[in-house]
C-alpha cells in the first residue's frame, strides 16, 4: 500500500489531536479530513485507526456510508448540481446532462485533468433560485442548460486551461 | 457579561432601544437591511452590501444610513432585497449596479426607486410595504421570529427582540410547570412526526439519570425544504434559547446541534451564536445566577439522507453508521451514550421561547383544534412566488398555493400540490379547500411533514416524480433492513419500466402489493413511508399510469422514451439554428417550402434524436413541439 508523506501524516495526525477532548469524534475527524485532504484512503484510514483506537473495519464502514466522504481524490472544482424536487421540476436533469456531455464525465466522476469533479447533489436548500447549481460551495441560481458551457468555460479560463 | 437576571434586563433594555431606533429612526439615520440567505447570497447580496459602505462613504453619506445584513425575507424568487427603514420600503431583484440610484434618489433625495418595486401580477401595481405585498400578508411568524429583521451574526440585535426572554421565564418556574405550558400550549414536532414535544420532555423527565442531553435535528434532508436553514441563518439563537428551555425542562446540560453539512453558512451563523452567547456568560455555568448549567455543541452530518430520522442520527453523532436504531427503547429513556435523549427538529425548539415569553394561550390562540400555532413551509415548483412562508395551521391549500404563492406560472394548470417530501403525497385540485394540519393532511392521503411543499403543473408527469422520489429513497435507504433495502429498489425498478413504456398492467399491482409490504415491515419511517408518493400517484393519477402502459404515451410529455420533438413545417423558417445546436446530428433540411417562406423546413429523424431538447430551447420562432 501507498505510503502516505510524511506531511500527510502530520496533518491527520494534527485533525485526530484537534478532537481527543470530544466524546466519540470519528466523524468530526474525518470530515475535517474530507475537507483539509480533499479524501480520506485506506492509509489515512490506517493512521486515523492508529490514533484514536478505533479498528479500521469501522472507520471503512464509516467512510462509505456516507456521500460526504470518498476514498477517491476529488477534482479541484466540485460541480454539484441539486437534483432536489424543487430543481427537478424546473429542469435541473438537464442541466446536469449538459455538464455530463461537456465534461464527458457521468455524475460522480472526475475529469481526467483533475479540475472537475459532477455529483448530484440531493437538495441544498436552494429552492428559491431553481435550478441551483454549487460549484466548490458557491451557489449559481437559476442555470439553464444554455449556461453550462459558459460556466465550464470561465474556470477554464481562469485556470488557464482554456479549450 | 450578563451574569443575573437584572443584568440580562438591563442589556435587553438597551438592545431594544437600540434596534427600534434603527427600525422607527428616531436615530435620525436611514437603516439599509439586505438579505443575508443562502438564496440571495448567490445573488450576491454580500457584495451589494459593500457597495452600499462604499457608494455612502463616496457620497459622504455615511452617518446618515447603516447598512445591515440579515436573515431571509423569504420571498426568494424576487431576491435580493434590500428594506430600507423607517419607511419599511422594499426593494427587489437588486443589482449591483443599482446600489448608486438607490443611494442617490431615496437616501439622498427622500425618493422612491420605482422601477424597482415589487408589481403585483393581478393588479399591476407597485407596491412600495413589505406588508402589503400579498405574499406576506396572510404570513404570520412565530418561528420566524426575528429572521429578516436582525443582525443573526449579532446577538445585541437578538436581545433586542427578546432572545432570552423565555429563557429567564422559565428559569423562574419549576421544571414540571415548563413542561406542562409546552404542553398546554398543543406545540407538536415541526420535523414531520407531529408527536406533542411537552410528552417527549416529560418522558424524558421522568427518567432518573446522571446525565440527559437535548439533540436539534437539523438534518433536513426532504429534497424541497429548507425551513429549518433559514431559521438557522436568520435568528439562530432562538434555537439555542429553545434548546435551553428544553435542558432546563427535562434535566439536562449538554445540547447537541446536529445540522446538515451542506449548510455552511447555518452552521457558520450557529457557531458564531453559541461563541457570543457563551463569552456573554449566557451559556455554561450558573446561567443568570440560577445555577442553571448548559452547554451546546454542533455536529455536523455527512451526506445521508436517513439521519434525519433520531435514531440514525444519535448513531451518527456517536461516530458510527448512520443506521436507525430499533425502538423501543425510545431515545427519552435510552439515547445519545445510552442516556435519556429528547430529539426535538430545529423550528419545534424555535417556536418553544415564543411559548414562554407570551404564554402557552397566545400559542395555542393561533391554529385549529389539534394542531397549534404556525408552520413554516418552503414553497418550491410551479408557483410564482417560491420561498419561505409562515402561516398559521388551518390555513387551506388554495391560500398557499394562490393568495400567497400568486398562483400557477405562465398560465399553467394547477396538477398537484406535494407536501411531505419522499415520504409524502400529492394532493389535486379537489382538496385545495382543505385546510393544513398534522391530522387533516394524513386524513387526505398525504402528509405536512417537515414543510416542503412542491407546486407541480400540468407539465410535470406523476410517473416520473413517483420515480424521482423512488430514485432517492432508493439511493438513501441505508441497508439495514430488508424491506426497505430490496423493497424499494423493485419499486424503483418497475417506475423505470413504466416510464420506459416497458411496463405492463400487472406491475400496478405489484407496486400496491410491495408498497403494502414495504410499510408494514420496515424498521424505520424511511421505510415505511417510502412508498406514499407512489400510493398516492397511483390514486389520484392513476390514468397517467395507464397511459404510460397501455397507450405509450406520456401525457405531459416527460418521459423521453414515450414522447418526442416534432418541427411543425409551416411554422419553420428554415433558419437552421436547430441543426446548428443538435448534439445528434439529427436533423436535416427537408425539400418543403411552407408559403411566405424562402427557405426549406427542418425535420427531425426520431430514430437518431437523444431528446436533450436543445433544438426546442434554440428555435426562436415556436416551431418545435413535444408531442
Amino acid at each position: 500500500m501507498a505510503k502516505l508523506s510524511e506531511n500527510a501524516a502530520k496533518m491527520i495526525a494534527e485533525i485526530c489531536d484537534r478532537y481527543k477532548d470530544e466524546k466519540t469524534p470519528l466523524m468530526m475527524i474525518l470530515s475535517d479530513i474530507q475537507n483539509e485532504y480533499g479524501y480520506i484512503p485506506l492509509e489515512v484510514q490506517e493512521l486515523v485507526s492508529a490514533k484514536t483506537g478505533i479498528s479500521v473495519a469501522e472507520i471503512y464502514g464509516v467512510v462509505t456510508f456516507y456521500s460526504f466522504f470518498s476514498l477517491e481524490p476529488k477534482g479541484k472544482y466540485i460541480i454539484g448540481c441539486c437534483l432536489g424536487t424543487a430543481c427537478y421540476v424546473k429542469g435541473a436533469q438537464q442541466v446536469i446532462d449538459k455538464f455530463s456531455e461537456i465534461l464527458k464525465i457521468k455524475p460522480g466522476q472526475t475529469t481526467e485533468d483533475g479540475l472537475f469533479t459532477l455529483d448530484a447533489l440531493r437538495c441544498i436548500g436552494a429552492c428559491g433560485i431553481a435550478p441551483a447549481v454549487s460549484i466548490s460551495g458557491q451557489v449559481h441560481p437559476k442555470v439553464s442548460p444554455d449556461q453550462v458551457a459558459g460556466i465550464i468555460e470561465e474556470i477554464r479560463q481562469k485556470e488557464g486551461m482554456s479549450a | 457579561m450578563i451574569g443575573t437576571i437584572d443584568q440580562l434586563n438591563e442589556k435587553t433594555a438597551a438592545c431594544t432601544k437600540c434596534l427600534d431606533e434603527k427600525i422607527t429612526g428616531s436615530d435620525g439615520k436611514r437603516h439599509i437591511v439586505l438579505c443575508g440567505g443562502t438564496g440571495c447570497l448567490s445573488s450576491h447580496s454580500d457584495k451589494i452590501k459593500e457597495k452600499f459602505d462604499e457608494v455612502l462613504a463616496a457620497k459622504g453619506l455615511a452617518d446618515k444610513a447603516t447598512v445591515n445584513i440579515v436573515g431571509c425575507f423569504g420571498f426568494c424568487s424576487q431576491g435580493p432585497f434590500v428594506k430600507i427603514y423607517p419607511e419599511d420600503t422594499l426593494y427587489r431583484l437588486v443589482k449591483i449596479e443599482d446600489v448608486e440610484e438607490i443611494v442617490d434618489v431615496d437616501i439622498a433625495g427622500g425618493q422612491v426607486v420605482e422601477r424597482l418595486l415589487y408589481v403585483d401580477p393581478a393588479t399591476k401595481e407597485k407596491v412600495s410595504k413589505q406588508d402589503e405585498i400579498n405574499f406576506y400578508k396572510k404570513q404570520r411568524r412565530i418561528a420566524l421570529h426575528g429572521c429578516g429583521v436582525i443582525n443573526p451574526e449579532d446577538i445585541n440585535e437578538a436581545l433586542g427582540m427578546g432572545a432570552f426572554e423565555g429563557l429567564k421565564k422559565a428559569l423562574s418556574m419549576t421544571r414540571q410547570e415548563v413542561i406542562d405550558e409546552v404542553m398546554k400550549s398543543g406545540l407538536r414536532g415541526r420535523g414531520g412526526g407531529g408527536f406533542p414535544a411537552g410528552r417527549k420532555w416529560q418522558f424524558a423527565y421522568n427518567v432518573k439519570a446522571d446525565q440527559k442531553y437535548v439533540v436539534c435535528n437539523g438534518d433536513e434532508g426532504d429534497p424541497g425544504a429548507f425551513m429549518d436553514r433559514s431559521i438557522l441563518e436568520g435568528n439562530p439563537l432562538a434555537v439555542i434559547e429553545g434548546m435551553m428551555i428544553a435542558g432546563y425542562a427535562f434535566g439536562a446540560s449538554e445540547g447537541y446541534f446536529y445540522v446538515r453539512a451542506e449548510y455552511p453558512i447555518a452552521v457558520k451563523r450557529l457557531r458564531l451564536a453559541i461563541s457570543q452567547a457563551r463569552e456573554a456568560g449566557l451559556l455554561g455555568e450558573n446561567i443568570l445566577g440560577t445555577g442553571f448549567n448548559f452547554n451546546c455543541h454542533i455536529r455536523l452530518g455527512a451526506g445521508a439522507f436517513v439521519c434525519g430520522e433520531e435514531t440514525a442520527l444519535l448513531n451518527s453523532i456517536e461516530g458510527k453508521r448512520g443506521m436507525p436504531r430499533p425502538r423501543p427503547p425510545f431515545p427519552a429513556v435510552k439515547g445519545l451514550w445510552g442516556k435519556p435523549t429528547c430529539v426535538n427538529n430545529v423550528e419545534t425548539l424555535a417556536c418553544v421561547p415564543y411559548i414562554l415569553r407570551n404564554g402557552a394561550d397566545e400559542f395555542a390562540s393561533v391554529g385549529t383544534e389539534r394542531s397549534k400555532g404556525t408552520k413554516v413551509f418552503a414553497l418550491g415548483g410551479k408557483v410564482n412566488n417560491v420561498g419561505l412562508v409562515e402561516v398559521p395551521m388551518g390555513t387551506t391549500l388554495r391560500e398557499l398555493i394562490y393568495d400567497i404563492g400568486g398562483g400557477i406560472p405562465n398560465g399553467k394548470k394547477f396538477k398537484a400540490i406535494q407536501t411531505g417530501g419522499p415520504s409524502g403525497g400529492c394532493l389535486t385540485e379537489e382538496y385545495l379547500d382543505e385546510p393544513i394540519d398534522f391530522d387533516n393532511l394524513v386524513a387526505k392521503g398525504s402528509m405536512m411533514g417537515s414543510g416542503g411543499a412542491i407546486v407541480m403543473d400540468e407539465d410535470n408527469c406523476m410517473v416520473d416524480v413517483a420515480k424521482f422520489y423512488m430514485e432517492f429513497i432508493c439511493d438513501e435507504s441505508c441497508g439495514k433492513c430488508t424491506p426497505c433495502r430490496i423493497g424499494t429498489k423493485r419499486m424503483l425498478e418497475i417506475l423505470t419500466r413504466i416510464t420506459e413504456g416497458k411496463g405492463t398492467m400487472k406491475d400496478l399491482d405489484e407496486l400496491e402489493e410491495l408498497s403494502q409490504t414495504v410499510k408494514n415491515n420496515s424498521l424505520c419511517a424511511l421505510g415505511q413511508t417510502s412508498a406514499n408518493p407512489i400510493t398516492s400517484t397511483l390514486t389520484h393519477f392513476r390514468d397517467e399510469y395507464i397511459a404510460h402502459i397501455v397507450d405509450k404515451k406520456c401525457p405531459a410529455h416527460v418521459c423521453k422514451n414515450l414522447m418526442q420533438y416534432v418541427i411543425d413545417p409551416d411554422k419553420c423558417i428554415g433558419c437552421g439554428m436547430c441543426a446548428k445546436n443538435c448534439p445528434a446530428s439529427c436533423i436535416t433540411r427537408t425539400d418543403y417550402i411552407a408559403p411566405k417562406h424562402k427557405l426549406a423546413s427542418m425535420a427531425i429523424d426520431a430514430s437518431k434524436c437523444v431528446k436533450c431538447g436543445s433544438c426546442m430551447s434554440s428555435c426562436k420562432f415556436k416551431a418545435i413541439s413535444k408531442v
